[in-house]
């Protein structure tokens, strides 16, 4: 039922701008492969595609960011070269990215005057263009306010604002909706209708099947870099929204989407026994902004419990307060206030005991409690704490050093890898070979330096180093983030696979299909607070489906049931903000 | 009435007090404007003795103080030109340029000095002065400020025109993106590469000034390590300003005051060692460092060379 | 593991920036009107032929301290830029105390003594920058210059002061006797000091390369964010390396003033760091490398000072090699930047579990 897609599409006299065969590559990824789309003046043209389809490479292309390999861009019938963001701005084309482009510490005026033109900076002439474009855009915005205070809406806004402040031709928004509560989607929808109404060409990129539907005039579906499906405006038209919506539906996820289990997951986890023990507490912590080395947000009271056995998502977006609770939690960052315990395993408790008396009260009779909050990274990872970050290059690894060096870097100085301060050669490598061999680590020889492994291979070396040797709770950071879709499957196995043998798992990430997939229960952090807790797939089906009736619900019972637990997590991350 | 209240001697400390106000004013001037767009010049030591060293030679060869200072900015341009190319153009590390200017810089106007001038020691005439008519009257200001070399004056403007520049034009608020934040700088469609280049030419030529001023109105000579680290006090001093011309004067007004107290405490025979006077701003900037240092907010991308698709 | 292609692209890059650096003062030599190759070859001549040896030994003890000092820090990625305050101050402590300690303890003792102090004033002036980058992540390079300044201030006021020698009227520290000062290696006109240098660095480069200490200095050299995720407390080990390096290059001075001077004027710098600098990014932070081009050094020290005498050349002439080494040196990086993981000259470059075995 999928039609072949044409090679090209029609060449059209009138197109504003055309990527015609547009191919890009990275190392061992072909994001853009013989990419062509028509664009043109009054028309939104709605971009679809997965996560990794890309839809970010091609927009680096149309931004000047990113030269195509081979292939080219024809803006009004004539080829360019956009070879850097002046380019692009030069042949009117503005691009709003996904990941904000405004200067926190500047405010929305100065912010929107970057971008302009003259010797002098013109503060009066700038307020009236932006008070047009916040009528064009509905939006009520200070333009002395400092932009990074402001609401991620209101920032989306005046990127926006700042992409159309020369007044382009072509506008390119890069899932524009993903950050945004409801009632602003509807907002920023009606604000591209209008810019419709100006003859200006939109460009608009998500993954969202029914934002595309509502307010595109012609969409194109990649897949792995690839054009897999074209719908003209008369198509669109014509054809019932059911039927559209299932040809598309078929087009982004091939033949996985007559499956019943969404992409790249496994089969539903079984539910959690009721009597798994609490393996971490965590009680009231709020972390502090003074003196901490460790930038971003702070948290404030945060409390959770992850059972053993437990894959505990926190959902949010970017800049919510991760890293403090990731590292808190990892020992790196120590909390202005609050609790953190931990069910320390009976054979680990021996031998650690000695130096501190447990918690009176706390204790059972196996399995002793403990408190952790002042312990360091080493004493915690003793006790079977671990933290798979998410900047695997300049965190989680030191690139210059061997693989194998890499392996025992959390415990530099310790039996059996060094004695009285000399490396032990032989033992190093036995465990180098041994973790190697057991998570299928790519790489030349344990001697090569981990920063010439692929992102791949060094995520793969991250998690032989943290799951080895008998966790029991470890914190995953963003874990596939950046990977391909061979390496995501394979982390997220290690992951279900640990939570299977009892491990207890905090996932933080931005990725919701993530976390609907993996995680048992999903809170959501903003601003630094848990603001609510959606039950996953795997937890009492009463729960989940709660909220129900959207669209795409009907399509398919697996989807439907992850569809609305994210809806869900949505709400909640954007409701505060 | 004591002779350190006479007006000759206030006179004499109000010129005491801009002598020195004006050379490090000028470095940390450039000093700035370079952290501002996000690159740290380490070589402000060396950019400050050849703009000295050549300002003195062109000095003297000419009898011209103005073509001196031309001379000294020039010099500090061709030498900064190196960081520009290496640290800007090229993303090598700022740190090790930026010593290797400061070398370079030391080593050669010495080599330079002592080859030509070494016996003979000259020195220059005294500074013509520009004479403000009617002001120039008033008693101690009045010959303290306004019967200066016209230099001071430029000085004095050159600050506020780096004021209005870099908060009221469009040019201003892109350098100070390239420091904050080059991507969006990049996005806007500006060019990080070349405002940085310009910001460290122009903190060249400020250092450059300095160097002369130092050497032809200050000192009246030159001498091989004449600078006894005012061009780290710059860098110092350009730090705890973030960004704020008014600090930059405020802080080398400040030190200016310091070493000219010092000059007077000695005329009091109180005896005040000279090595004092030489550690006072020194110990005064690590005193403000211990009490600031946690709150010392530098350009976000200070010190970071720029690629394209980093994030 | 390291192929014969690496080994002969190392010893290229660390000949070439000396090469290009010799020749481009050479150039300005020639400008100057002096006859660059006659230069060079006086160079040799003095600092290697005749006693030029035993005088470019003598030299490379202070340097090879110095070196290792900047060494340390440098592998931390800590730019300890306090170096000629601390060489001068600790030179003022033991120039002024050195009469009197000697006199009043036997030899040996009193040798250890004015190490100790040497050390303890290093590290009294590397406290404070210590203190504030581990606390507050203060800039370390503006801290530790601020402090040089007034450790050479503190130095003047010293010799001037309470350590003046009565004697004579030129502000100077009294002048050591030959007695107490270290013995020359027999048969020679070296001092030992430069063998007790050399002890320290080979000590230094089995800590540095081959213990778990060292592993930590470089992995907090590598990333600080790495080494805190790592378990390594980052804030006690900024500390313990900022004290070690400043302490080291206070021993130089040690050394050099019980071995070579044995008094101290006002005002006197010999700028060793300064100039040492270039080599020990040349020598990739690895002590054991620095050892060649410390001496590489030390005859174009030696051999330089007197040739630039001969010619009415300043010695400062050195000043612009070395920043040109410096300079060149980074554009040679450039050159070969995509195959070194961009930092073939700072990266503490450990391919394997130690180095080749």
């Amino acid at each position: 039922m999928v039609t072949e897609p044409d090679p090209t599409p029609s060449a059209d006299p009138d197109a504003l701008v055309r990527l015609v065969g547009v191919s890009k590559s990275f190392p061992g990824v072909r994001a853009n492969d013989e990419v062509s789309i028509d664009l043109f003046r009054g028309r939104v043209h709605c971009l679809l595609g997965e996560n990794g389809a890309g839809k970010s490479t091609l927009i680096s292309v149309l931004a000047g960011l990113q030269r195509p390999d081979s292939g080219a861009v024809l803006v009004a019938g004539t080829p360019v070269v956009l070879g850097s963001p002046r380019d692009s701005l030069g042949h009117g084309i503005g691009v709003v990215s996904q990941h904000s482009a405004l200067i926190p510490s500047m405010t929305v005026l100065e912010n929107l005057m970057l971008g302009g033109g003259g010797f002098w900076l013109d503060p009066a002439r700038a307020r009236r263009r932006f008070a047009e474009l916040a009528e064009l855009l509905g939006a009520e915005i200070d333009p002395d306010a400092v932009a990074g205070g402001l609401a991620l809406g209101q920032q989306q806004q005046v990127e926006i604002a700042k992409a159309l402040w020369a007044g382009p031709a072509l506008l390119v928004l890069d899932e524009p909706t993903s950050m945004l509560p409801p009632h602003a989607v509807d907002a920023l929808l009606a604000c591209v209708r209008r810019l419709r109404g100006e003859r200006i060409a939109v460009l608009f990129v998500t993954h969202k099947l029914a934002e595309a539907l509502e307010i595109g005039d012609e969409v194109t579906v990649l897949r792995g870099g690839r054009v897999v499906d074209r719908i003209s405006p008369r198509e669109l038209r014509a054809s019932d929204v059911a039927i559209v919506r299932r040809r598309i539906l078929a087009s982004m996820f091939g033949e996985r989407a007559v499956a019943d289990a969404p992409p790249g997951s496994a089969p539903a986890r079984a539910p959690l026994s009721a009597d798994a023990p609490v393996v971490l507490r965590v009680h009231d912590l709020t972390t502090g902004r003074a003196g901490a080395v460790t930038p971003g947000t702070p948290v404030s009271g945060i409390c959770l419990d992850i059972r053993a056995g437990e894959i505990l998502g926190v959902a949010g977006i970017d800049g919510h307060g991760q890293r403090h609770l990731a590292e808190a939690i990892a020992g790196q960052l120590v909390p202005e206030s609050g609790r953190i315990e931990l069910r320390v395993a009976a054979e680990r408790a021996l031998p650690t005991e000695a130096a501190e008396a447990p918690e009176p009260g706390a204790a059972d009779s196996g399995s002793p409690t403990r408190d952790i909050t002042r312990l360091p990274v080493k004493a915690r990872q003793r006790l079977g704490v671990r933290y798979v970050t998410d900047d695997r290059l300049h965190e989680g690894i030191v690139g210059s050093l061997s693989v194998a060096l890499n392996l025992v870097l959390k415990r530099i100085g310790e039996r059996p890898f060094w004695r009285f301060g000399r490396l032990q050669r032989q033992a190093v490598q036995r465990e180098a070979e041994a973790r190697i061999a057991e998570y299928d680590i790519r790489t030349p020889s344990a001697q090569t330096p981990a920063g010439r492994l692929s992102g791949g291979n060094i995520q793969r070396l991250l998690l032989a180093r943290e799951l080895a040797h008998h966790p029991s709770v470890v914190v995953f950071h963003k874990p596939t983030v950046g990977l391909d879709l061979g390496a995501v499957a394979h982390v997220r196995d290690a992951i279900r696979e640990f939570a299977g043998t009892g491990g207890a798992v905090l996932l933080i990430s931005s990725d919701l299909d993530e976390l609907v997939d993996l995680a048992d229960r999903i809170a959501v952090l903003s601003h630094g607070r848990l603001v609510g807790e959606v039950p996953g797939k795997t937890s009492d089906p009463l729960g989940a489906t709660g909220v129900n009736g959207d669209i795409g619900a009907a399509d398919r019972n697996g989807r439907g049931d992850a569809r609305s637990i994210a809806e869900r997590v949505g709400a909640l991350m954007v409701g505060a903000a | 009435m004591s002779p350190l209240l006479s007006e000759a001697f206030l006179t004499a400390f109000v010129v005491a007090v801009i002598a020195s106000m004006v050379p490090l004013m000028l470095a940390a001037l450039g000093e700035t404007v370079g952290e501002q767009s996000g690159v740290l010049n380490l070589g402000i030591e060396g950019l400050l003795l050849v703009g000295g060293y050549f300002g003195f030679v062109v000095a003297l060869a000419t009898g011209s103080f103005w073509l001196g200072f031309l001379a000294g900015t020039v010099a500090g341009v061709a030498l900064s030109a190196i960081l520009a190319v290496l640290s800007v153009l090229f993303g090598l590390g700022q740190i090790v340029v930026g010593i290797g200017i400061t070398l370079l810089g030391t080593g050669l106007s010495s080599v330079l000095y002592e080859t030509s001038y070494a016996t003979t020691k000259p020195r220059l005439g005294s500074a013509g002065a520009f004479t403000v008519p009617f002001l120039s009257d008033i008693p101690v200001i009045g010959p303290g400020l306004f019967a200066q070399h016209g230099m001071f004056g430029v000085s004095l403007l050159l600050s506020v025109l780096t004021s209005i520049w870099l908060y009221r034009t469009t040019g201003g608020l892109r350098l100070r993106a390239a420091g904050q934040r080059p991507a969006s700088l990049d996005l806007a469609g500006g060019s990080v590469a070349l405002t940085r280049s310009l910001a460290v030419l122009f903190g060249g030529a400020m250092s450059g000034a300095g160097g002369a001023y130092l050497a032809l109105v200050s000192a009246g000579t030159f001498t091989p390590g004449m600078t006894h680290g005012l061009g780290f006090l710059a860098i110092v001093v350009a730090m705890l300003a973030r960004g704020r011309i008014v600090w930059v004067v405020l802080a080398s007004l400040g030190y200016g005051v310091l070493v000219a107290l010092g000059t007077v405490l000695q005329f009091t025979g109180l005896n005040v060692s000279n090595d004092v006077i030489t550690m006072a701003p020194f110990v005064v900037v690590m005193i403000v460092l211990c009490a600031f240092g946690r709150r010392s907010a530098l350009p976000a991308a200070l010190a970071t060379p720029y690629v394209r698709g980093d994030r | 593991m390291r192929g014969p292609r690496d080994a002969i692209e190392v010893l290229v890059r660390t000949v070439a920036p000396i090469v290009l650096a010799l020749a481009t003062a050479g150039l300005v030599m020639w400008a100057m009107g002096v006859d660059p190759l006659r230069f060079y070859g006086d160079v040799i001549a003095l600092g290697i032929g005749g006693n030029g040896w035993q005088r470019t030994l003598t030299a490379m003890a202070p340097l090879l301290l110095v070196a290792l000092g900047l060494i340390i820090a440098f592998r931390a990625r800590l730019w300890n830029l306090g170096y000629g305050g601390t060489y001068v101050l600790a030179a003022a402590v033991v120039a002024g105390t050195a009469p009197g300690i000697m006199g009043a303890l036997p030899f040996g003792l009193g040798v250890a003594v004015l190490c100790l102090l040497a050390a303890a004033v290093g590290v009294a002036l590397g406290l404070l920058p210590a203190l504030l980058k581990a606390r507050f992540g203060t800039n370390e390079i503006i801290t530790s210059l601020m402090m040089s300044f007034i450790a050479i201030s503190l130095a003047n006021m010293l010799v001037k002061g309470p350590f003046q020698d009565p004697g004579v009227t030129v502000p100077q520290t009294r002048v050591l006797d030959l007695a107490y000062m270290l013995p020359y290696i027999p048969g020679t006109r070296v001092h030992v000091g430069v063998l007790i240098a050399l002890a320290i660095v080979l000590l230094f480069h089995f800590i540095l390369t081959r213990s778990s200490f060292g592993l930590k200095v470089d992995v907090l050299g590598a990333s600080a964010k790495a080494a805190a995720h790592a378990g390594i407390n980052v804030r006690s080990l900024i500390v313990a390396v900022l004290l070690l390096s400043s302490g080291t290059i206070a021993l130089a001075a040690a050394v050099d003033m019980l071995g070579l001077w044995g008094h101290m004027r006002t005002n006197w710098n010999p700028g060793y760091g300064d100039k040492i600098l270039p080599f020990v990014f040349l020598a990739r932070q690895n002590p054991l490398g620095s050892i060649p081009l410390v001496a590489v050094y030390a005859v174009l020290a030696t051999g330089g000072t007197i040739a630039a005498q001969q010619v009415g050349l300043s010695v400062d002439f050195l000043l612009i090699v070395v920043a040109l080494i410096l300079l060149f040196m980074t554009v040679i990086e450039l050159l070969g930047r995509r195959r070194d993981l961009g930092a073939s000259y700072l990266g503490a470059a450990r391919s394997g579990t130690g180095r080749a075995s």
